[in-house]
C-alpha cells in the first residue's frame, strides 16, 4: 500500500469535522475500505454546533497512504476539515468498560488495582464489578492485562478521541518516488545531460 | 402565499430552472408520479431508452459534448442497479451528470419492500455525492446542490434518490438563490508563486513536453492551451480523454501517449526534462511502469482536484486550480519570464530537441500494412476521418477499434469525442451517441464500435429509431473480442479462449429489425462509397465493416512495462516472451 517512497507505516490519528448528515459515516468509512485500508478505531460525536460532528479515526499507514487518505477525505462534500494530529502535540483518550469476575478472594485486589488506574467502579454485584476507565491506550492495555487473571467477562472500548494541545506542527514532507535515469536507457540517445 | 404542488412537479420545475431541456429515462412504479407529471409538462424532452445504463451513458454523451449537466431518470431497485455502470463510468471520466432514481415510500425504506434497493448505499462509492430526499421541502435545495456539485470543481455524477411518497405529497417549492456549502469550496485560481516557478521551468527547459488530459476539455481551456504551446513551442501529447483538446494535425502535436500512444509521444515524454501535466491524472494506462515514466523530468501538475496531485507520480510543482484560469495566468507568466526575446526557446538545446522528435516521428510513424483484399481497421478510421473532415462527433465502444479511432481519427475540436477512458465500458458507444445526437440534432454523430461492444447495448437501436436519433454506427467487425485476442496472442501464447463472436447476429438484419438501415462491406474498394452512403442517409445506420481479424493495435506497451518498451510490429516469439514476463494483469 505504498508507492515505494520508503516511509515506515505507523499509526495516525486523524480528526475530521463533518456535516452531521445521514450517510456521512459510511462515506468516510467507505473511503478507507474501498482502498483496502483498515480503520483501527473510529469514534464520532456532535460538536458544540449540533450541525457538525467530529470523528477521530486511527489508521495504520505510511506517509503516502495517509496523504492520499487525507486528500480523499477532503474531497467528500460533507467533510469540513481534516487534520492529522499524529505529529502535533495532542491529547488522546479512550474509555473502556470492563465487567470482571469478583470472586471474594479477588475483590480487594481488583479494587486496589482500579484505584491505582483511577478506574471507577460503576456496578457491583455479588459476583461481578463493572469498571470504567479512561486513558491512553497503553494504560488501558496494562489494566486489562492485570484483570485478565480474575476473569474478564466482557469489555467494550470506545476507540480514541483526540484533541490538539497547542498550535499545529508542520506536516511532514513526502519523499519523491525514485525513478530510473534516461541515460540508463539504450533506446534514448543523446539526451542524458 | 405560495401554492403547493406535488413533489413530482417540483422536481420537473427545478430541472427546468437548472436549464435542463432533455432527460433520458425509463419509467417504473416508484417514479410513476414523475412520469405522470411529465405527461403535460412543457419544455422537457424525455428520451425513452431500453435499458437504464443507456440512460446514464446518454446523459454522459449529452454532458461531454455540450458542457452542460446531463440528466437521467430511472425507477427504484433493478433500474437503479442497472444505472451503476454508467455512474462509475461518469465518475472515472469526470463527467457531470445528475441521476434521479425512484425509491420505495419513506415508511417502507429498509423493509425489503418490492423493488427496494439501498440506492444511496450502492451509488455512494461511484458518485461525487448523493442524496436521499426525506422531505418535500428539501427537493429544491437538493436539486440545486446536485447541479452545483456535478458541474463545479472536478465534475462528476451526482445521484438523487426520490421516495415515491415525496413525489406524491404536495409542498411548496423552495428555491434558494445561491448554493452555499461550507465544506465544498473548489480552488479555481492556481498559486501565483507556483505558476511563476512553472513558467521559469518551461522557459528554461531543454526538452519540455505538455501532457494534456480531459481536464482541459472540461474547463474549456483548449484556446489557452494552443496559445501556450505556440508561445513556448512546446510539443503537446494528449491522453485518450484529452483528444480534441489540441488539434491532432498541429505541427506541435505528438498525438496520444501511453499504452497505445505514438512512439514519438512516449519517447519524448520519457526523455523530457520538464513535463507539464494539465488536467491529466497519470493513469496507469498512460504512465506504464512509474519508475520509468519521465524519469528525469521536473513535473508540473495543473489540476482542479488536489487528490489527483502526487497520487501516482510525485510532482515537483503542484498547481491546484481550474485549467483554463491557470493556463491564462501561466501564459502571462511565461511572457514575463521570456522578457523581450525567446533566447532559450531558440537555443541549441531546443533545436536539438525538435530535431530529435522529428527523427522519432520519421522512424516510427503510426503505420499499418495495406492489403488489397482485406479491410484494415486503421484504414476505416482514416476514411471516416477524411470523409467527415474531422468534424463529426465521434463515440466509440471499448477495445481495439477504440484505440484505432484514437490513433487515426484527426481531431480538430474539443467536445467532439466521447469514449470510456477510465472504466473502459463496453456497450458505451451506442447509448452515448444517442445522448450526443439528442443534444445536437441535425449534426453528424458517428459511433465507431466493436462487434462485442455493440452487442452489449444493441437494444438501443430501438431508441434511435423511435426517438429520431440518426446515429451512424460503424461496426469494426473482427468476429470477436479483438482486444482480448490481441492480449492472448501476444501475452498468453496464442491460447485463444472465449473470444469468438462468429458473425452472430447478422448486423444488417438486426438494423433492419429495428427499423434502421443496414449496410455491409467486405472489400477495401467498397469502403469509401459505403461511408458516403451512410453519411448521406438521414436514418440511423449500421455499417458492418468486416475487417482483417488478425490485426493488432501498435504501438503497444504490455501492462506494467515501461513506455519505452513499445511493441511496434506483429509479435515474434521473442517479443511474446518478453511481453509475457512483464505482464501484470488485464
Ligand atoms: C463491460 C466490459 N466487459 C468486459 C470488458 C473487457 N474487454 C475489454 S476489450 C474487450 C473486447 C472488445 O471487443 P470488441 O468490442 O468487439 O472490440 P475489438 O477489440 O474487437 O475492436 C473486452 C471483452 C470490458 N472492457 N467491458
Amino acid at each position: 500500500m505504498s508507492n515505494g517512497n520508503g516511509s515506515e507505516p505507523r499509526k495516525h490519528t486523524i480528526a475530521i469535522l463533518v456535516e452531521n448528515k445521514f450517510g456521512v459515516l459510511s462515506r468516510v468509512a467507505g473511503l478507507f475500505s474501498a482502498r483496502g485500508y483498515n480503520i483501527e478505531s473510529l469514534s464520532v460525536g456532535e460538536t458544540l454546533d449540533p450541525a457538525v460532528s467530529r470523528m477521530t479515526i486511527v489508521v495504520h499507514g505510511d506517509e503516502f497512504v495517509i496523504e492520499q487518505v487525507t486528500k480523499q477525505l477532503h474531497k467528500l462534500i460533507d467533510v469540513i476539515k481534516v487534520s492529522d494530529l499524529t505529529d502535533d502535540n495532542h491529547v488522546e483518550r479512550e474509555l473502556v468498560l470492563i465487567r470482571v469476575n469478583a470472586e471474594p478472594q479477588h475483590r480487594a485486589e481488583i479494587l486496589r488495582t482500579a484505584d491505582i488506574f483511577r478506574a471507577k467502579v460503576v456496578d457491583v454485584t455479588a459476583a461481578t464489578f463493572v469498571l470504567e476507565v479512561t486513558g491512553e491506550e497503553g494504560k488501558l492495555d496494562a489494566l486489562i492485562e492485570l484483570l485478565k487473571p480474575m476473569g474478564i467477562q466482557e469489555l467494550v472500548r470506545t476507540g480514541k478521541v483526540a484533541i490538539a494541545r497547542g498550535p499545529k506542527a508542520r506536516a511532514k514532507k513526502v519523499e519523491p518516488v525514485k525513478r530510473a535515469r534516461v541515460s540508463d536507457d539504450p533506446r534514448v540517445v543523446g539526451f542524458a545531460d | 402565499m405560495a401554492v403547493k404542488t406535488s413533489g413530482a412537479r417540483i422536481v420537473l420545475e427545478c430541472l427546468k430552472r437548472e436549464g435542463v431541456d432533455t432527460i433520458f429515462g425509463l419509467p417504473g412504479g416508484a417514479v410513476l408520479p414523475l412520469y405522470d407529471a411529465l405527461y403535460d409538462f412543457e419544455g422537457l424532452r424525455h428520451v425513452l431508452v431500453r435499458q437504464e445504463a443507456a440512460a446514464g451513458h446518454a446523459a454522459e454523451g449529452y454532458a461531454r459534448t455540450t458542457g452542460k449537466v446531463g440528466v437521467c431518470l430511472v425507477t427504484s431497485g433493478p433500474a437503479a442497479t442497472n444505472l451503476v455502470t454508467a455512474l462509475q463510468d461518469a465518475y472515472m471520466d469526470s463527467i457531470p451528470i445528475v441521476a434521479l432514481t425512484g425509491q420505495v415510500p419513506t415508511h417502507l425504506i429498509g423493509n425489503d419492500a418490492f423493488q427496494e434497493a439501498d440506492n444511496c448505499g450502492i451509488t455512494r462509492p461511484c458518485t461525487k455525492h448523493n442524496f436521499l430526499v426525506k422531505d418535500g421541502k428539501d427537493l429544491g435545495p437538493i436539486i440545486r446542490e446536485a447541479f452545483h456539485i456535478a458541474s463545479t470543481g472536478r465534475p462528476g455524477p451526482v445521484h438523487i434518490d426520490l421516495p415515491k411518497d415525496i413525489l406524491v405529497k404536495e409542498t411548496e417549492l423552495v428555491w434558494p438563490d445561491k448554493v452555499q456549502l461550507r465544506s465544498y469550496n473548489p480552488n479555481y485560481d492556481g498559486h501565483p508563486g507556483q505558476i511563476k516557478k512553472a513558467a521559469r521551468l518551461m522557459v528554461q527547459a531543454h526538452r519540455p513536453v505538455l501532457y494534456v488530459g480531459g481536464g482541459v476539455i472540461s474547463s474549456d481551456a483548449h484556446a489557452e492551451l494552443l496559445e501556450l504551446a505556440e508561445l513556448t513551442q512546446i510539443p503537446v501529447t494528449t491522453t485518450l480523454m484529452g483528444l480534441g483538446a489540441f488539434p491532432s494535425e498541429h505541427p506541435l502535436s505528438l498525438e496520444m501517449l501511453g499504452m497505445h500512444g505514438t512512439y514519438y509521444a512516449n519517447m519524448a515524454v520519457h526523455a523530457s526534462d520538464v513535463l507539464v501535466a494539465i488536467g491529466a491524472r497519470f493513469d496507469d494506462r498512460v504512465t506504464g511502469k512509474v519508475e520509468f515514466f519521465a524519469p528525469e523530468a521536473e513535473i508540473i501538475h495543473i489540476d482542479i482536484d488536489p487528490s489527483s496531485i502526487s497520487k501516482n507520480i510525485q510532482v515537483h510543482v503542484p498547481i491546484v486550480g481550474d485549467c483554463r484560469r491557470v493556463l491564462r495566468a501561466l501564459i502571462d507568466a511565461v511572457r514575463e519570464e521570456m522578457g523581450g526575446g525567446v533566447p532559450s526557446l531558440a537555443g541549441e538545446a531546443r533545436q536539438q530537441w525538435r530535431a530529435q522528435i522529428a527523427q522519432w516521428r520519421e522512424k516510427q510513424p503510426l503505420r499499418y500494412e495495406w492489403d488489397d483484399t482485406l479491410i484494415k481497421p486503421q484504414y476505416v478510421m482514416q476514411e471516416i476521418s477524411n470523409l467527415t473532415r474531422g468534424e463529426a462527433y465521434v463515440v466509440t465502444g471499448v477495445g481495439q477499434h477504440q484505440m484505432w479511432a484514437a490513433q487515426y481519427y484527426k481531431f480538430k475540436y474539443p467536445r467532439r469525442w466521447c469514449t470510456s477512458g477510465g472504466l473502459g465500458t463496453m456497450g458505451y458507444g451506442l447509448p452515448t451517441a444517442m445522448g450526443v445526437q439528442a443534444a445536437h440534432p441535425g449534426k453528424l454523430v458517428v459511433n465507431i464500435d466493436g462487434d462485442g461492444s455493440f452487442a452489449m447495448n444493441s437494444q438501443e437501436l430501438a431508441t434511435c429509431f423511435t426517438e429520431n436519433l440518426p446515429v451512424k454506427t460503424v461496426i469494426i467487425n473482427n468476429s470477436g473480442h479483438g482486444m482480448v485476442r490481441q492480449w492472448q496472442r501476444i501475452i498468453y501464447k496464442e491460447r485463444y479462449c472465449a473470444i469468438d463472436l462468429p458473425g452472430i447476429p447478422d448486423w444488417v438484419k438486426l438494423a433492419e429489425a429495428y427499423g434502421c438501415v443496414g449496410l455491409r462491406v467486405t472489400k477495401p474498394s467498397e469502403l469509401a462509397p459505403a461511408i458516403e452512403k451512410m453519411l448521406a442517409t438521414p436514418a440511423p445506420v449500421i455499417l458492418d465493416v468486416c475487417v482483417d481479424k488478425d490485426e493488432c493495435v501498435f504501438p503497444m506497451v504490455p501492462a506494467g512495462g515501461a513506455n519505452t518498451d513499445m511493441i511496434l510490429t506483429p509479435p515474434t516469439r521473442e517479443v511474446r516472451e518478453k511481453a509475457a514476463k512483464s505482464q501484470t494483469g488485464f
